[in-house]
């Protein structure tokens, strides 16, 4: 009888381990795939860039092979390289830091708020290609216009979402700060900036990949050459002399920048919320 | 032992000491226009467990909110004899609030939560620790304290909300239709809770409900109101020497509040309808 019990409870337990181990094997395959398949699609793809070029023999400087694109994104390195950061630098350092202090500092009274967002939805309303001629001749270096342009554009969605993200915070929640005796800071710190925070992640993504759009917009109009041009001039210098290769490498470390905001900006936004907020939770059904 | 003493303490509130919080001809005008209280008076008594009945837009939660200091009235005045009140004249330490919902917030975990009122007060989490992990066993979910609200299901996030109404040991709890939102059987065991705490600490209740049954089963003092405008239409105590426990629920007692509670509450209604 003992035996008999035993042996059923181990059936049971091995039944069990198969289930776990079938359920881990189908996650990790379900993983695998969430890889290879966009993998394989792009991988595709590239391959008929590649033969399209080789049987329509385009002559390179229309369309250059990626294998070529890719020769000159190594052999044009150093030339790219400073670009590169100085268009991260642009994008990132500035207008995304600069537009997150000013939301908050613009948020943090509603008279500020009242004098101060209707400029905002001027700036924000106002193609930003139209004022950077403007800009360019206040601002006392290019590399400065250049960071006012893409600060201008970044900003804006940023502050509109923790606007708006302050003003959602629950009623009830504020009724209890204030029944319990809560000064405004105490409000402000506790309660309206950890609301907004989804709203704010929100407005950071976007203003990541606004930021990017400007800064090659406000330097394709500001035309800035020599030292510390970035990768938008040398794209259009890549243009003018029909490197085409080059201008694709350029292209491709646009894109690959553009992704790295966006991934970064997912991150620290996954990050601080996934604990608590019902945008980052995974759903079992 | 501790429930007697709790009735001790109750038998000598009884007419001896000074009330608690006294309603004086309060009167709440909306901008709207609408007249939500007219006049209303009521004195409740350290101790008491009160419940405010009435139809719904018979102005019970607007009253429960100007006693919580959340809105002020057009006319008339809240006294608290027996409270040591601040500059905008509430007792702030002695009243905690308990909303419809369980409003708490989510970027928090239920021990961050409850910790809310203290730390508003200056005392930090490492000095909050007892008191917050007491709170949170009185209303049995000490091994949750490290559980986000979306953890816990909708009668564990009412009892979070319990606790962080309790944790500063308030004098009086003001609850405005707490369980309405939840099932019945979630709203049967919430409402023993209640009943227990109450029986433990001592603590004066003014509870908000439609329910006739929920204020015939929790209170020892019903004030049905009448709708426009809200007023006070009676109030009475409710005696039973039985326990409030299950078998009350199938009582003689319980029946019969729940008739005279539900013949006031019809009452009620139909004297606000002309």
């Amino acid at each position: 009888m003992r035996v008999q019990e035993l042996m059923h409870a181990q059936d049971k337990a091995s039944d069990s381990s198969t289930i776990v181990s079938s359920s881990v094997r189908n996650k990790n395959r379900d993983l695998v795939l969430r890889i290879l398949v966009p993998f394989f699609v792009l991988a595709t793809m590239v391959l008929i860039w590649h033969v399209g070029v080789a049987v329509s023999g385009v002559p390179p400087y229309i369309l250059p092979s990626p294998i070529a694109v890719a020769t000159a994104l190594f052999t044009d390195w150093h030339t790219l390289a400073p670009a590169l950061w100085v268009t991260t630098k642009i994008t990132l350092l500035l207008a995304l830091i600069g537009g997150v202090g000013f939301a908050i500092f613009l948020v943090q009274s509603r008279w500020v708020e009242i004098a101060f967002y209707p400029i905002a939805v001027i700036l924000q309303v106002t193609p930003i290609v139209a004022i950077s001629p403007l800009i360019l001749i206040y601002a006392p270096s290019t590399q400065v216009a250049l960071l006012i342009c893409a600060f201008l554009v970044a900003f804006f969605p940023i502050l509109s979402n923790m606007v708006q993200g302050l003003k959602s915070v629950d009623h009830n929640l504020l009724n209890l700060f204030d029944l319990y005796g809560a000064s405004r800071w105490q409000t402000l710190l506790y309660l309206k900036l950890p609301a907004s925070l989804p709203y704010f992640m929100t407005g950071l993504r976007i203003g990541g990949g606004l930021a990017l759009i400007a800064a090659v917009v406000a330097e394709f109009a500001a035309g800035s050459a020599g030292a510390g041009s970035g990768l938008a001039f040398r794209l259009l210098e890549a243009q003018y002399r029909m490197n085409i290769p080059r201008l694709f490498a350029a292209l491709i470390l646009l894109s690959l920048l553009g992704v790295t905001i966006f991934a970064l900006t997912s991150l620290i936004s996954w990050l601080s919320l996934h604990r608590w907020h019902e945008s980052s939770l995974k759903r079992e059904n | 032992m501790i429930l007697e003493e709790a009735r001790g303490l109750k038998r000598s509130t009884d007419g001896r000491k000074r009330p608690l919080v006294v309603m004086d001809r309060v009167s709440k005008r909306f901008s709207s226009g609408t007249q939500a209280l007219s006049e209303m008076s009521l004195v409740v008594e350290s101790g008491e467990f009160v419940s405010l009945l009435g139809p719904s837009g018979c102005g019970k939660s607007t009253a429960l909110r100007i006693i919580a200091g959340l809105g002020d009235a057009s006319s008339g005045t809240i006294d608290w004899p027996s409270s040591r009140i601040n500059s905008r004249g509430l007792p702030e330490g002695d009243i905690s609030f308990v909303f419809q919902e369980p409003t708490l917030m989510p970027w928090q975990t239920a021990f961050g939560n409850v910790h809310l009122p203290l730390k508003l007060r200056g005392i930090s989490q490492a000095a909050a620790r007892p008191q917050i992990l007491e709170a949170l066993a009185t209303v049995g979910l000490e091994d949750f304290a490290d559980a986000y609200p979306r953890e816990l299901s909708g009668g564990m996030k009412m009892r979070v909300s319990i606790a962080r109404a309790l944790v500063t040991k308030p004098k009086l709890l003001l609850m405005d239709e707490p369980f309405a939102a939840l099932d019945e059987i979630t709203r049967q065991k919430l409402n023993d809770d209640v009943l227990r705490l109450w029986k433990q600490t001592g603590i004066t209740v003014i509870f908000v409900t439609h329910s006739v049954f929920e204020s015939a089963y929790l209170s020892n003092r019903i004030v049905v109101m009448k709708a426009r405008p809200g007023q006070v239409h009676a109030d009475f105590p409710l005696h039973t020497s039985l326990e409030r426990d299950a078998l009350y629920r199938t009582s003689e007692d319980y029946r019969q509040a729940c008739e005279k509670v539900s013949t006031m509450l019809l009452e009620a209604i139909g004297s606000g309808e002309h």
